[in-house]
């Protein structure tokens, strides 16, 4: 009887204290759920519909027309040139980025002379606003007075009209934008790299590891939380550049720029076409979420997380 | 004797990695700043014949300011500069209060659900504005709030990225520190101000600054919620002030305009670089 009772109270008690977590819980997470709500999972929804009208924004009526904005949009040519140029500038700049963000990140993880002053002015570009210093690039990418023209005249090259050049202007997107990101995966990387504990490579050196060897077997595997974690931002990021677009090329020349992000606000907010970009935009969220779920099947395998205990 | 040697070519060797990486070093970091030297170089120049010239003069003679004066003239600078601090600082401030709520109920608090509503929150993660600029433009339309700092601040306030990396950091703080907290009768909302924000402070600012960098740059959001310069900000007001320079060949002017843009962001980064650095720093547990 003595033991039912304290079991009983030991039930409510246990009973009480989940309550209020939960209305702790609902609490702490009402104002951002209002925000998610209004501003993202209506707006999705709402897209979808959208997507399958011809509204131009001013009409009072959507007329539905089903699917046709779909198969306009994927029987066309020139949408599938967009793609194209999407992927190829995500692929540019996400392994540029990445790469020499890491390399830097390693040579300033030693411990040197001025090491905060390198990494301060590596990550200063990052800060930088977007379509500001894309102006100041636009002036670098000149073909007859711009810096870089010159640097390569001066090792007997003869530069190409970047910008003007549908061969030239995604690369030189590409440049900017990682001139621009380097210093901040540089950064995050770094963060990853110092929250390796020490005693790892101290057991390392007393097993006899050379340098690569603690890089590939320590440092490289206690960072792929690091690493997936930017793969999957930077590559979702890229597929929406759109601010060096705008400000560089306008989607030139000859559409060569043309990004998914670009031709969404164009359809939209030039041409009025509501029902067109929001199918474009259901087909770059599909494209978004296609790789979330790829990177997350790949991250599986080569993903390590030290002292996590969660999967 | 033999172990001597040994050390003798570890230090030889340790000294060729130091200048390797010292070398290396000064070639990136040449390279990353030279256009801002090409920048403010090409914004000093008298006129546009000095821009203007192959080999490209790199000490302006003569240097002048003039073009500051006419650049700022131009546009309504100060105006941009009040929005675009007014609204980065409100959307950063916001951002750290709810994220970190959020991030707290997905890190320590167990309830039936927690899971897909975690799941629910990594959907916005994948839901970019750009996706849905269509009816979020149409929304702004029906809550009036078109050309408005509510268009600017308020759909931001809360953001799932922050949730996510908030709570990493969270996970990341040592189990005892938490249940010495909770054994000395510490509610939800003392360990989350007194236990793990303070330990966590490292990626709380390192996510702050982020996010002013992140609102302060925005771009197209801008362009497309407002039309005057009342609520328009910096990254907008620079490149219009190309579009009123006719043919956009007036580089000096732009570049001037370019400087008096990175200006604030540079002495922000100056200071926030301190905590910054020390923020990473700091991280672990301690003593």
């Amino acid at each position: 009887m003595n033991q039912l009772s304290k079991n009983k109270s030991r039930f409510a008690f246990k009973n009480k204290r989940h309550a209020k977590d939960l209305l702790t819980a609902f609490i702490f997470l009402a104002p951002s759920l209002v925000v998610f709500i209004l501003f993202v999972y209506y707006p999705l929804v709402y897209n979808f519909y959208l997507s399958t009208t011809s509204w131009n924004f001013i009409a009072t009526t959507k007329n539905f027309i089903g699917l046709q904005n779909y198969s306009r949009i994927l029987m066309d040519a020139r949408f599938w040139q967009v793609v194209r140029n999407t992927f190829y500038y995500a692929a540019g700049h996400v392994s540029l980025s990445m790469i020499l963000g890491l390399g830097l990140a390693l040579l300033l993880k030693e411990k040197i002379r001025g090491r905060n002053l390198f990494r301060t002015l590596f990550f200063f570009p990052n800060i930088t606003t977007t379509s500001a210093v894309a102006l100041l690039w636009v002036w670098i990418f000149d073909p007859r007075f711009g810096l870089l023209n010159y640097v390569l005249s001066l090792g007997g090259i003869e530069g190409p009209h970047w910008l003007l050049d549908p061969v030239w202007a995604m690369p030189a997107v590409i440049i900017f934008s990682t001139w621009r990101s380097v210093g901040y995966v540089m950064l995050i990387y770094l963060g990853g790299l110092l929250n390796i504990p020490k005693d790892l490579y101290e057991a390392s050196a007393i097993d006899g590891a050379n340098r690569w060897q603690n890089f590939y077997r320590v440092t490289l595997p206690l960072l792929s939380p690091t690493t997936f974690f930017l793969l999957v931002t930077s590559s979702i990021a890229s597929l929406q550049v759109f601010d060096a677009i705008a400000v560089m090329t306008d989607g030139g020349p000859a559409g060569k720029t043309k990004v998914l992000n670009f031709i969404i606000w164009e359809k939209a907010f030039v041409e009025f076409k509501a029902g067109y970009a929001s199918a474009v935009a259901v087909l770059l969220f599909l494209m978004i979420l296609g790789l979330t779920f790829l990177q997350n099947t790949l991250s599986k395998r080569w993903v390590f997380y030290a002292g996590s205990d969660q999967k | 004797m033999s172990s001597l040697q040994n050390t003798n070519t570890t230090q030889k060797q340790l000294g060729f990695w130091k200048l390797t990486t010292y070398i290396t070093l000064i070639v990136a970091l040449l390279t990353v700043l030279f256009p801002f030297l090409w920048l403010v170089s090409t914004s000093l120049k008298p006129d546009l014949k000095a821009v203007l010239t192959q080999p490209p003069q790199f000490i302006p003679r003569p240097p002048t300011f003039a073009n500051y004066r006419e650049a700022w003239q131009s546009a309504p600078f100060g105006r941009y500069t009040f929005n675009s601090i007014f609204v980065a600082l409100s959307v950063t401030v916001l951002q750290l209060i709810n994220g970190s709520l959020c991030a707290y109920v997905f890190a320590r608090i167990k309830f039936w659900g927690r899971e897909l509503l975690f799941m629910l929150f990594l959907v916005v993660m994948m839901v970019p504005t750009p996706v849905t600029i269509v009816p979020l433009y149409s929304l702004m339309t029906h809550l009036n709030w078109l050309d408005s700092y509510q268009a600017l601040i308020i759909p931001f306030a809360a953001n799932a990225f922050g949730v996510f990396l908030i709570r990493q950091a969270f996970l990341g703080v040592p189990n005892e520190l938490i249940d010495a907290a909770v054994v000395d009768g510490a509610g939800h909302f003392r360990i989350l101000r007194s236990v793990l924000v303070p330990l966590s402070k490292p990626s709380l600012i390192t996510y702050a600054l982020l996010t002013f960098k992140w609102r302060w740059n925005e771009y197209l959001w801008v362009i497309i919620m407002t039309s005057s310069d009342a609520v328009r900000t910096l990254p907008v007001g620079v490149v219009s002030m190309q579009g009123s320079a006719e043919g956009g060949a007036n580089w000096h002017i732009v570049m001037a305009a370019i400087v008096i843009v990175l200006i604030p962001l540079l002495f922000l980064f100056i200071v926030a670089q301190k905590y910054f650095v020390q923020g990473v720093t700091n991280t672990g547990l301690k003593g």
